[in-house]
């Protein structure tokens, strides 16, 4: 067995493994955890593909921002999760039923059918990576080319989420003071400073 | 030999523990949320299998498409959710059929 093969099967199996702990496990945190787990060894068989760019932007996509993401929004929750898992012994012959099924029909078509070798043999039109290239420049040829509009609607969609994140959360509460620099701007002395004449000895209500 | 069918293998065993996560964890919508995430996570497996074994970066760019648009879906999914319980004070998904307009 060849160390590529070896780090396949670690890879593999870790990613299996935590992908299982992600929906079965009993704390919410330790799902986000193990769900980080499961991304960071897909970005390993990645690297072991030679998609060497796509894993790193998993890396940073995933486990930086969306996993980090989940993590702030299960401890800002303050709910009892224990009382959502009730279900969970009810549904599992359901849901175990169906996913082996599935899983076992996925597997059918996969190993029944192969691709031509000549299909993989001929080089298509845009080859991920050769001897005078890497990936990611192979990556960047096409993504700002060929996909241009894509990769702009992609960037649209990116700022419509962030935007309709920051709509649906904000809210704004009544009776919080708040500075209002026009208001300050426009106070003049008169507005601000009252002048009384005060008798002497007597003082001056307030 | 470590092959196309060894990674689509992989792929389909993630993409059934996330359909699995949907059904068994029906009342957590954080749940359910990472197991979209895992059924999203072995599609861009598929895609840059074959992209790779193919020798075609077309796979990889569909890969970084799905990957943005996975970002996009769990920022918004969250909001929606912390709005949510900010009205209603708990995350089970039966009460989300109250919603209205």
């Amino acid at each position: 067995m060849t160390a590529a093969a070896a780090f396949f099967y670690l890879f593999a199996g870790l990613a299996i493994a935590s992908g299982f702990m992600v929906i079965a496990s009993r704390n919410p945190v330790s799902s986000v955890l193990f769900l980080i787990l499961a991304f960071v060894n897909a970005a390993g068989l990645f690297v072991l593909m030679g998609a060497e760019f796509l894993a790193m932007i998993l890396v940073v996509v995933y486990v930086g921002a969306v996993a980090v993401l989940f993590l702030f929004v299960v401890m800002m929750l303050d709910v009892d999760f224990a009382q959502l898992r009730q279900g969970f012994q009810r549904y599992l012959p359901v849901g175990g039923l169906i996913g082996a099924i599935f899983l076992i029909e996925i597997v059918l078509v996969v190993g029944s059918w192969t691709i031509d070798p000549g299909l993989v043999q001929a080089p298509l039109g845009n080859p991920t990576s050769g001897e005078s290239f890497t990936n990611t420049y192979a990556l960047g040829r096409v993504l700002y080319t060929e996909y241009a509009y894509f990769f702009q609607i992609a960037g649209l969609v990116l700022l419509v989420a962030m935007i309709g994140a920051i709509v649906l959360t904000l809210r704004d509460r009544p009776g919080v003071k708040r500075q209002n620099i026009a208001v300050q701007n426009a106070r003049t002395q008169a507005m601000a400073v009252e002048t009384r004449k005060v008798p002497s000895r007597q003082g001056v209500e307030v | 030999m470590i092959g196309l069918s060894h990674y689509l293998t992989v792929a389909a065993i993630l993409f059934t523990l996330g359909v699995l996560g949907i059904f068994i964890n029906r009342k957590n919508v954080i749940v359910i949320l990472m197991s979209v995430e895992l059924i999203l996570l072995a599609v861009n497996i598929n895609l840059v299998a074959f992209s790779t074994h193919l020798n075609d970066i077309t796979g990889q760019v569909f890969a970084l498409f799905v990957l943005t648009v996975a970002a996009a879906e769990a920022a918004i999914g969250l909001a929606i959710l912390v709005v949510f319980f900010r009205n209603r004070g708990s995350i089970a998904v039966e009460d989300v059929s109250m919603m209205r307009g």
